[in-house]
């Protein structure tokens, strides 16, 4: 198992390496430079700059400097915010969007595969419509939707939670629940479907034969084999959560990395875009590793074997 | 003999879009203690239902059993509300599966999967069921019970999975024990094993037994008595040797006729022609007549009463009618059933698979 893990690992080296090296040239290929918008430099300066930058150096030798600053930990300095290393930059910025992106996983997630189980039980039930109602909804609204009404009704009218900004926890709730729409509604169908497939299982028959009750049925014989399938959803899902919080992130004015990223892309400063995207690569990769290792903990069947 | 199960008149269904599917039309049979009833018939004649809706296992929707009564040492299961089955179930009435590679529950591990019954109906803790287990394992002949009872099904062969199927029916020493196909889907030495075992295990244990099957090599091996299904009816019901050597229904003709042997080499293996006829719409009078070369014109009309053959022999055929010709069964299955004959009388039952 420990063996597996360290391979896996270092395959992540790999994959990061090959990842690195494809973003740095094709963001040679992208048009403009960092200058275009300082237009107001005359070449001189422009020289200066791009030299103080290394950005004169042939592209070979810009790479290899570039490689050789990553594996010492290195991520440059920003164009944009003179003299700001990236690393502290995206630190600074990771913090809210993980918070929101990992709340609403576990909010969405888990309130989904409850609506997903009632929804199961009580087939074609009051219950089961009900839910199945709020999953279509969700999975169909955009998130922003869900957002401004809930900065209207529920913050601006009720004055429950603060309409935007960062500071407390108070303000994590409301981006949290408009970004716990979209993972609720793909958990609950899902957890539904593969419910509903397990429940008509000839072991499930076998268990009720034995006598456990709806509870037991459902919960100890069930769940985890409906559980199996519904990893495989969550993953990509949870990445998307964890980046992909932009739009979320702009309504409600939370300083996340999302809003960062765009702003960089607009004005070609090329360290930041490294930097987050090989942010994003190392989560994606993290993720899939750790839904690997959850499988097994749940299906016995794709168990490593110990020394193996 | 006291009577441990009475099944009167039972009706089942199951609404569907396209109708009601009456699967199983009216069944009546008893059944002793310790004895074993063998119910044959081929696919979709309502066996596996039948015994389904005995354990109360029938998924209600669409199900439902319409009529009738199941009485189970005096108490009718059909009146039990769940709860009071889930008491009953797996405690007094177990069942073995037909495939024991979707029956077992494939994350959960095999010690545990037998234990729960024990754990819920003799209120054992765990130490005491794992032990309970243990002595199971070794029942049922799987070897080093200790490590193997920590292992997920996959871990083991059909034939080892089938037996740990046959132990968690075993574990509380049920009264009923239902068999539904249990060797259909093992290979032919392992299908003989678990025969063996399951011989051997009434006999220890001295349950009564339903074996639901469609193998009448199978039946002559393990049963009391016989019942044939055919359209969701039982059509002839009597011991072994009634059925086998002095069928009187049509249909249990054409199944005996239809069972190949290793002396009838020479001869045509019989099938019967056409097929069962649709449960959503069942044919008036004889459901069997349209494949029934001896069918007379009231088979069309009317439905044949239960005639008695003897104390023990009944079949539903108007053959039977003290105003019907006189019917024999035809050579080629004369010939097979003293062929038969022969054979058992040769070696004894229980050693032909």
């Amino acid at each position: 198992m420990t063996r597996y893990i360290l391979q896996r690992l270092g395959y992540m080296i790999i994959t990061m390496f090959l990842i690195a090296t494809f973003t740095f040239f094709l963001m040679k290929f992208l048009p403009g430079t960092p200058l275009s918008a300082a237009d107001k430099l005359s070449e001189e300066q422009q020289a200066v700059v791009l030299e103080k930058y290394g950005l004169d150096d042939p592209v070979p030798v810009q790479y290899f400097n570039y490689i050789v600053n990553l594996t010492q930990g290195d991520l440059g300095i920003s164009f944009q915010f003179d003299n700001r290393e990236v690393t502290t930059i995206i630190m600074e910025r990771i913090g809210p969007s993980m918070t929101i992106g990992v709340q609403a996983m576990i909010v969405g997630t888990i309130l989904g595969m409850l609506l997903g189980l009632v929804s199961a039980i009580y087939h074609n039930g009051f219950l089961d419509y009900g839910s199945t109602f709020i999953a279509v909804l969700g999975k169909s609204i955009p998130s922003f939707v869900f957002a401004g009404i809930l900065q209207y009704y529920v913050g601006v009218k009720l004055g429950w939670f603060p309409v935007a900004l960062w500071g407390t926890w108070q303000h994590t709730v409301m981006p949290t629940i408009a970004l716990a729409i979209f993972p609720l509604a793909i958990a609950a169908r899902f957890m539904r479907t593969e419910m509903l497939e397990v429940l008509g299982s000839d072991y499930i028959t076998t268990a009720r034969a034995k006598g456990v009750n709806k509870f037991g049925v459902v919960f100890k014989h069930g769940l985890r084999n409906a559980l199996i399938p519904l990893v495989t959803v969550l993953g990509p899902l949870a990445i998307g959560l964890v980046t992909g919080t932009l739009v979320i992130e702009n309504i409600f004015a939370v300083p996340g990395i999302g809003e960062q990223f765009v702003k960089a892309i607009n004005t070609n400063d090329f360290p930041i875009i490294m930097g987050t995207t090989l942010l994003i690569a190392f989560l994606f990769i993290f993720i899939i590793l750790v839904i690997d290792l959850l499988y097994g903990v749940i299906d016995p069947r794709i168990r490593l074997a110990e020394g193996e | 003999m006291e009577k441990l199960l009475e099944v009167n008149n039972m009706h089942v269904s199951f609404d569907t879009y396209g109708g009601e599917v009456k699967a199983v039309r009216g069944v009546t049979f008893d059944l002793k203690k310790g004895e074993t009833l063998a119910i044959v018939g081929e696919s979709g004649s309502g066996k596996s239902v039948t015994t389904k809706a005995l354990m109360q296992l029938i998924p209600k929707p669409p199900g439902r059993i319409k009529e009738g009564e199941i009485l189970f040492e005096g108490r009718d299961l059909t009146k039990m509300s769940e709860k009071q089955m889930q008491k009953i179930r797996g405690k007094e009435m177990a069942m073995i599966f037909q495939d024991p590679m979707t029956s077992l529950n494939p994350t959960m591990k095999v010690g545990n999967q037998i234990m729960e019954g024990l754990i819920k109906h003799q209120k054992m803790d765990r130490a005491q069921a794992r032990k309970r287990v243990v002595e199971l394992l070794e029942l049922v002949g799987i070897p080093d019970p200790e490590s193997r009872l920590k292992q997920y099904p996959h871990q083991f062969s059909g034939g080892m999975r089938q037996r740990v199927v046959v132990a968690i029916a075993l574990a509380c020493n049920p009264k009923l024990l239902i068999a539904d196909e249990p060797t259909t889907a093992l290979d032919v030495t392992i299908q003989a094993q678990i025969l063996e075992l399951m011989k051997d295990i009434q006999k220890k244990t001295d349950s009564a037994t339903i074996f639901i099957t469609h193998d009448l090599g199978v039946v002559a091996n393990v049963a009391d008595r016989v019942a044939v299904m055919y359209a969701g009816k039982i059509v002839e019901i009597g011991t072994v040797d009634d059925i086998f050597y002095n069928p009187k229904h049509p249909y249990t003709w054409g199944l005996l006729g239809s069972m190949p042997s290793l002396d009838s080499a020479d001869e045509e293996l019989y099938a019967i022609p056409g097929s069962p006829p649709d449960l959503l719409d069942p044919p008036k009078g004889d459901a069997f007549a349209p494949r029934n070369e001896y069918a007379m014109q009231i088979d069309l009309e009317q439905e044949p009463p239960m005639f008695k053959v003897s104390e023990t022999h009944y079949a539903a055929t108007w053959l039977l009618h003290e105003n019907a010709p006189n019917m024999e069964p035809p050579a080629s299955i004369k010939k097979r059933m003293e062929g038969m004959a022969k054979s058992s009388s040769s070696s004894e039952k229980g050693d032909r698979i």
